[in-house]
């Protein structure tokens, strides 16, 4: 039973679970069981409640049978990366200082997911409040590439990404602030969206840095990503960052949009630190789309050497703030050597936060000091406009980019986390994107010759995301790379 | 360098003040949860008061509506953009460990306080003068701690209300001048409906920048910030000591150090805080969380018109319009309620006779109350009891001494004046015929005061008044019977 059902997709499980061939409760009691036999080796979970995932599959069951069912995800095992709120559930974030902490409210995404009937399905690893990208950042334990357990499985968003490609979740959700979506698809071989800025509320994602941050869909094939993306996508009143858009039917729109496209490549992402074999992957992509008569054209994103030093200015300074609030007051971990607030402050923090949470906190109190806002911060947002601008120039000509997702396949574990900027160079070619607010999307495009994943990250223009998709459903229907799954 | 004056009468206090006023809304700044006083501690809390991870603030459009509203009755420029930031600073009453603020573009620039300083006596009106603002800016108050003996306790109940930060220029002079610009922004503000300005429950609460210089001299000396002054007098009181302090140093041949000092109103004395090199970098910058607001024209127009009126122009318009005089006037302006009440009266009564209507409500409705403890609101008398009883006195219906009688009896019973006047038989007689009677028999029966008042003494005409009255049992008209005692003195 479990094997038949691990690598469903999204789509095929919604059939069958209408057609009354499989029931709720027996998919998530398939996916518990591939979680059983598979999560020693990949640590993708940090958490899951069993009793509580019975109750809402067999919840779905009875809505079903009552005719009540709420659609394509009703009864659908859904993952969540551990910084996206669930009443009575844990947000640890990946970090000690929240280690004991359980949320009282649900995140937006959370309520939508549940009102479209999804059954939240267990606490995914991730680095520590989601700065990393290779998800050994975690306080708790290190998630493997299902592909090569001795590798990283990308991050942040590691442990969502793992448990997609390994078939222990049809579909998760990751956030994505400078790649932690992409990043970790292309590197586990499975879809993942990062979404506009704005089209997903951020109400109970722990903010990490709220300019950049954003919630968005891990699947096995694009479809999929459509349908979780259909769930959570639109205006919140709780978020003021949230936009007033009207939400396409994103996956009808897979269907009726069949291109031919113009396509964009920026010569700036194809440049030196670009592993041959992704090049020879994505450039084969490319040639893809062109035999289907796309018109290809190179253009130039003229700052994209700035971008990854604005980001870590950004990201770092509206992090120092955010992560403020985490002070061993309330209800954080709090360190019993601690006598008075200043020492709960001290004491706590330097026990609760790891060591890159706490030299990003350092890094952006230095830029935003008084004395240096201007040099640093003030700077970054003005590189930031130049980078928006670059991408919206280029949207003149083109529908979309297509760039590589990850300058490199999977890396061992270990292997970068001595050096931090080595490890900040692997969201080279995400990182753009957020800081423009630009959504995109990667999505397989080949392998290695070790046999690792390698990514395709399209990019789109701002909410249109109904384009993106039907670009990369395009291709990625054309191609069998979504039908390989690893084995563990 | 030059050598300084050596009499504190050759200084002069340069004074700016710092005003946060809580503003009266419904639910908090950037979420929906209730504001309050005195509820029991941390019920009026959500996710987003405790700054849960994951949690966002969204704008209360009726405090940004307020903040404006001050700006338009101050006379400041209204920023076209209102736009926040975050003030970084940890301490324990602080939830997410900044507070949301405005920085480089507050939503008010300039404007001014009209005030009125005290004159030479109660009964006369002291110097208007109009102290300018710098800046009024929104933002969020903290919490607030109890510290035990072992522990303390937080109760985040007030973190999150929306509190104004006025700041003026460095433009008073005086204690007397803070005191009397409080006044005046209390009166304002309560007038508005933007805060109850209670300071006994933290709604209002002052900070004082105080420097002292030569006189003359344009450079300002080093400041010192006081704090902790709860009450306008323990303002006036704070800053008295202060400048007295900073004169006793200068004069002592010490320097001012800049720091921020702790004033005690119970003991009126004040000691140091913390010096300059303490001070804080507060790291702002702009809250990602929120989206600058556009306040365009038709946004201030329609709040435009819901601005009552400033008080001392109402104080003027109650000089032009009902002669009022500023003993009336100074004690119906500061109160709206009371002003309210004292036009409605006005109107029913006629404009002709405010001034009778003015000083019922100044003296005896004011008197009433205050006795019986309780607000205008809550008067039995109501505005057309005064009318009927100025229309009865000024009428010559009943006499005023009887008019006192009645109105106490109308405050108790809320009944209206006539059926009172005539449950009393307090009508006064207005038949002359009756009247000359009396004053006839007065005239005969005391011919000293005849005497007297034929030799020239016009006061000897009251001791037989006194008899009249008595013989109309009070209700005899005074006016009438002066009329007829000359009428007789003279023909007599």
């Amino acid at each position: 039973m479990s094997s038949a059902l691990a690598f469903q997709t999204v789509a095929q499980l919604s059939d069958q679970l209408a057609a009354g061939k499989v029931t709720a409760v027996a998919l998530a009691q398939a996916c518990l069981a591939q979680v059983r036999a598979t999560d020693a080796r990949l640590n993708a979970f940090l958490s899951f409640d069993e009793a509580d995932i019975l109750a809402q599959a067999s919840a779905s069951d009875a809505r079903r049978a009552a005719g009540q069912a709420r659609g394509p995800l009703d009864g659908v095992p859904v993952g969540l990366k551990d910084v996206i709120a669930v009443r009575n559930q844990p947000l640890t974030c990946g970090s000690r200082m929240l280690e004991k902490f359980v949320s009282p409210y649900d995140a937006t995404s959370t309520e939508r997911l549940k009102a479209a009937g999804a059954v939240l399905f267990g606490r995914l690893n991730m680095d520590e409040f989601a700065m990393g990208s290779s998800t050994e950042n975690s306080a708790f334990k290190t998630t493997s590439n299902p592909w090569d357990t001795a590798r990283i499985p990308g991050g942040s968003s590691g442990g969502s990404a793992a448990a997609v490609a390994a078939g222990q979740v049809p579909v998760a959700l990751g956030s994505d602030t400078g790649g932690s979506i992409r990043q970790p698809a292309a590197l586990c071989g499975i879809v993942g969206l990062k979404p506009t800025y704005g089209l997903i509320s951020r109400y109970g994602l722990a903010a990490y840095a709220s300019s950049l941050d954003q919630i968005g869909p891990f699947g096995r094939t694009v479809e999929d990503v459509a349908l979780v993306l259909q769930a959570i996508a639109g205006h919140d009143e709780k978020d003021s960052t949230s936009f007033r858009t009207a939400i396409p039917d994103y996956r009808a729109e897979l269907k009726q949009r069949r291109g031919p496209w113009k396509l964009g490549v920026p010569k700036e992402y194809f440049g030196e630190g670009l592993a041959p074999e992704v090049r020879a992957s994505v450039e084969q992509a490319i040639a893809w789309y062109r035999a289907q008569g796309c018109e290809i054209r190179e253009v130039s994103l003229p700052h994209t050497e700035y971008a990854v030093a604005a980001y870590y200015i950004i990201a770092t300074a509206e992090a120092s703030s955010n992560l403020a609030r985490y002070d061993g007051i309330r209800y954080t971990h709090r360190s019993p050597k601690a006598t008075d607030a200043v020492d709960i402050y001290h004491h706590s923090r330097a026990e609760g936060f790891g060591s890159e949470v706490k030299r990003r906190i350092i890094l952006g109190t230095y830029v935003l000091s008084s004395g240096y806002y201007d040099a640093y911060y003030g700077r970054a947002q003005k590189v930031r406009t130049l980078i928006r601008q670059d991408f919206l120039n280029a949207f003149r000509e083109v529908d979309a980019l297509l760039t590589p997702t990850s300058p490199t396949v999977a890396f061992k574990k270990g292997e970068k986390t001595a050096n931090p900027l080595e490890m900040y160079l692997a969201d080279i070619f995400t990182i753009s994107l957020n800081l423009a607010g630009l959504p995109g999307l990667s999505v397989p495009c080949g392998f290695s010759p070790a046999g690792l994943p390698i990514g395709l990250q399209i990019v789109g223009q701002p909410f249109k995301e109904a384009e993106l998709l039907a670009i990369a459903h395009a291709y990625e229907q054309a191609h069998d790379h979504h039908t390989k799954h690893p084995v563990l | 360098m030059t050598s300084l004056p050596s009499s504190s009468s050759a200084y002069e206090a340069v004074i700016g003040l710092e005003v946060h006023v809580q503003l009266k809304t419904r639910s908090k700044m950037f979420t929906r949860v209730a504001t309050g006083f005195g509820e029991p501690p941390n019920t009026l809390t959500d996710p987003v008061v405790l700054a849960l991870p994951g949690t966002l603030p969204v704008l209360n459009k009726e405090a940004l509506d307020k903040i404006i509203k001050v700006g338009l009755l101050l006379g400041c420029e209204i920023a076209p953009v209102c736009k926040w930031d975050r003030k970084n600073y940890f301490y324990p009453d602080s939830p997410k460990n900044y507070q949301i603020s405005q920085y480089d573009q507050p939503i008010c620039l300039r404007g001014g306080v009209e005030i009125e300083l005290p004159g030479s006596a109660r009964n006369i009106m002291g110097e208007h003068k109009t102290i300018p603002l710098t800046r009024i800016h929104l933002e969020e108050d903290v919490g607030k701690l109890n510290h035990g003996a072992a522990e303390s306790l937080i109760d985040y109940n007030r973190a999150g209300t929306p509190l104004m930060e006025l700041v003026t220029d460095p433009a008073l002079k005086s204690p007397d001048e803070a005191f009397a610009f409080l006044t005046a922004l209390r009166m304002i503000l309560v007038a508005a409906g933007i805060s109850d300005c209670d300071m006994e429950k933290g709604q209002m609460r002052c900070d004082a920048n105080i420097s002292i210089r030569p006189v003359g001299a344009e450079k300002l000396g080093t400041k010192v910030e006081l704090k902790n002054l709860n009450s306008i007098s323990f303002v006036r009181d704070g800053i008295a000591h202060e400048i007295q302090r900073q004169t006793a140093v200068v004069l002592g041949g010490g320097t001012i150090r800049q720091e921020t000092r702790d004033y005690d109103g119970q003991t009126g004395t004040s000691q140091s805080l913390r010096s300059k090199e303490m001070a804080h970098d507060y790291r702002y910058f702009p809250d990602p969380d929120l989206m600058p607001v556009k306040v365009d024209e038709a946004w201030k127009t329609a709040l435009r018109v819901g601005l009552p009126e400033l008080p001392f122009e109402k104080q003027r318009r109650f000089f032009a319009e009902y002669q009022l005089p500023y003993t009336i006037t100074s004690v119906l302006v500061p109160d709206r309620a009371l002003s309210d009440y004292f036009e409605e009266t006005a109107k029913l009564a006629g404009a002709a006779k405010a001034q009778a209507v003015g000083n019922w409500i100044a003296n005896d409705l004011l008197r009433e109350l205050g006795a019986a403890g309780l607000a205008i609101a809550e008067s039995k008398i109501r505005p057309a009891h005064i009318a009927a009883l100025v229309a009865l006195v000024e009428g010559g219906a009943i006499s005023s001494s009887s008019a006192k009688e009645v109105f106490v009896e109308m405050a108790q019973s809320g009944e209206l004046p006539e059926p009172i006047v005539d449950r009393r038989g307090l009508r006064q007689s207005n038949d002359t015929g009756e009247l000359e009677k009396w004053c006839q028999e007065a005239i005969a029966a005391n011919p000293k005061a005849v005497a007297e008042h034929k030799a020239g003494n016009e006061k000897a005409i009251n001791s037989l008044k006194g008899p009249v009255m008595k013989a109309g049992k009070g209700k005899a008209n005074p006016k009438l019977v002066d009329e007829v005692l000359r009428k007789l003195l003279a023909a007599g």
